[in-house]
């Protein structure tokens, strides 16, 4: 599903990037671990299409992401990949749905409400439907967060410091749901993280 | 959950600052369309008004007064001339047509004018109900003096003295109204009509002597011949005591004398939507900024750079297109407000209840200016850089 070959990237011509071969297979979860500065992130702009790498090729579900031109770049990632960031961002004058609805809308999907209402149903929040953005706990726009991810049904989910903030029971639940989430819908799952509590869960590591 | 629900989203979760910008735009807006609407109707009043009449003959003092009183009925009378004296000007071979008219008196602050029916043929007047006047102390009403009164072909009227309500009244003398005219959209629609003898007879108990000389206020005049605007000008003003004025020549000199206010309100007007227009660039600029993760993650979410230009620009859209229509129903609601209490005191008015071409044209330019002003914080919106959301 992921393959990376010969990665590199640099700022100001100093490296902060170097993988040389790292795949991720269909339905496999991985991690991304280092420590804060270390290019994770930048990894996952750079999986995700939205920069581009100084050197090397990413391919996503067999195609080289860097290599399609801006609209269809961004189209290849609605369509395909679905994106948790570290501050979760869902848009505050949208209400939970309409977050969810949105990524769909986006990704050029038919409006679906039974999908997101039994998505809401499954992840604990089907009452925060009309709840705007900014009046949900940080758990509550987690799973927000999550289920916009999956709103596009992606084949590669990306999760940026998905547990940073949260104490072990959070950690726990939200690393849970994450899991099941990607492998409900199919999706290989990636997380850059440099939280170490997570490592059990996942059998792949990538070391930055 | 389309690009105009996000904007309107955007727009409806800052309530009060949306609306001030509307505002702003609809004050700017609305007065210039208050300007078009009283310049378009004035000009048009004035040319309705005056078209007919080529040239007035009257007492000496300020040419203008003599029209706005002779022939648009809005100012007092430069004084009277004598009736024998105008029937002279009346008979040179230059003139097609002379009409004579007598002021002096009221109905509830509309003017009677003493005259001849064929005064009623420069504005194409005919009755609605009864018939013209023939005989002495018989009256016909303008439709507009009709309405307002409440009266019709059968009643009495008593007039009172001077151009306006409050004099004494002649109800030794009552007219008897024999018709009422249909309305002519002119300066008719608000007079009350009579013979000259009428307003003679009327006035003849004031001067206590049945031999005062008779007198008019002013005679208006008909060209046979286009020569004629050189010549019987001249002629009136340097052979008799009196003073001619051309209807045509005073109304271009009155609007370019209204003309100074209106250019100087246009001059507000336009500033007020400059800076309407600013505040929205301003608006627009800030909200690019606040919301430059927001942009970021629809662009991480497949939001083409053009969708983020639609969306910044459906904000500017919609400040502009609600300014642009508030304004409008301003301008006139305000337009008409103003046509009401001018009414209530002077025979001028104008109605909001008309729309005047270019009101067209500056809805267009307002919004073609609101649309360049959406453009740099749209461009900005589409050059965001969406790794921006990763880089937290």
């Amino acid at each position: 599903m992921l393959e990376i070959r010969d990665l590199k990237h640099e700022y100001g011509g100093r490296s902060v990037l170097e993988v040389p071969e790292w795949d991720v297979g269909e339905g496999e979860a991985a991690l991304v671990l280092g420590a804060s500065g270390s290019g994770k992130s930048t990894l996952l702009a750079a999986i995700a299409g939205l920069l581009t790498p100084t050197a090397g090729h990413i391919r996503v579900a067999g195609e080289e992401v860097n290599a399609l031109p801006g609209a269809r770049r961004d189209a290849f990632r609605a369509r395909h990949m679905g994106l948790v960031p570290q501050s979760l961002h869902l848009i505050g004058v949208l209400n939970a749905q309409d977050n969810v609805r949105i990524a769909r809308r986006l990704a050029r999907l038919q409006e679906d409400p039974a999908w997101i209402d039994a998505c809401f149903a499954k992840l604990g929040i089907a009452a925060l439907a009309r709840r705007r953005a900014t009046e949900l706990s940080v758990g509550e726009a987690q799973r927000v967060a999550i289920a916009r991810a999956i709103a596009n049904r992606p084949r590669l989910l990306l999760a940026d410091e998905p547990t940073s903030a949260l104490d072990d029971a959070a950690c726990e639940s939200a690393i849970a749901m994450l899991l099941e989430q990607a492998a409900a819908c199919g999706a290989a799952l990636v997380v850059a993280t440099h939280d170490r509590r997570i490592r059990a869960h996942f059998t792949r590591a990538l070391e930055l | 959950m389309n690009v105009a629900r996000l904007a309107w989203a955007y727009l409806a979760a800052r309530p009060l600052l949306t609306t001030l910008h509307v505002l702003m735009l609809a004050i700017g807006v609305g007065t210039m369309v208050l300007l078009l609407l009283f310049t378009a109707q004035t000009e048009e009043r004035l040319a309705r008004d005056a078209r007919p009449v080529d040239l007035v003959v009257g007492a000496k003092g300020s040419p203008l007064q003599l029209i706005l009183s002779a022939v648009l009925q809005v100012d007092v009378p430069t004084g009277n001339i004598p009736y024998d004296e105008a029937r002279k000007i009346a008979s040179h071979p230059m003139v097609a047509q002379a009409i004579p008219v007598s002021l002096g008196d009221s109905f509830r602050g509309f003017r009677i004018v003493g005259t001849e029916t064929a005064y009623l043929d420069l504005y194409s007047a005919k009755p609605a109900s009864g018939r013209l006047f023939q005989q002495e102390m018989e009256a016909v009403l303008g439709a507009e003096v009709a309405r307002v009164a409440g009266i019709g072909t059968g009643a009495q009227i008593a007039g009172s003295h001077g151009l306006t309500a409050g004099g004494g009244t002649h109800s030794a003398h009552p007219y008897h109204v024999v018709g009422v005219l249909a309305p002519t959209g002119t300066v008719v629609d608000r007079l009350v009509l009579t013979t000259l003898e009428s307003v003679w007879e009327v006035h003849d108990e004031h001067a206590a002597t049945g031999t005062a000389r008779r007198e008019i206020t002013a005679l208006l005049l008909r060209y046979r011949t286009p020569l004629a605007a050189v010549t019987l000008p001249r002629l009136v003003n340097a052979t008799t005591a009196m003073q001619a004025a051309s209807p045509a020549y005073e109304t271009a000199r009155l609007m370019n004398l209204v003309g100074v206010g209106a250019e100087v309100m246009r001059v507000f007007a336009i500033v007020l939507m400059g800076t309407a227009a600013l505040s929205m660039f301003v608006a627009l600029m800030s909200a690019l900024q606040e919301r430059s993760h927001d942009l970021a993650l629809l662009r991480t979410l497949g939001a083409r750079p053009g969708t983020l230009f639609a969306l910044l620009a459906a904000e500017g859209v919609t400040l502009v297109v609600a300014g642009v229509i508030l304004g409008l129903a301003l301008g006139h609601a305000a337009a008409e407000a103003l046509g009401r209490w001018i009414a209530r005191s002077n025979s001028w008015s104008i109605t909001g209840f008309a729309w005047v071409s270019q009101e067209g044209w500056l809805a267009a330019a307002v919004f073609a200016a609101g649309l360049a002003t959406c453009l740099l914080p749209a461009i900005q919106a589409y050059r965001r850089d969406p790794a921006i959301l990763l880089k937290r």
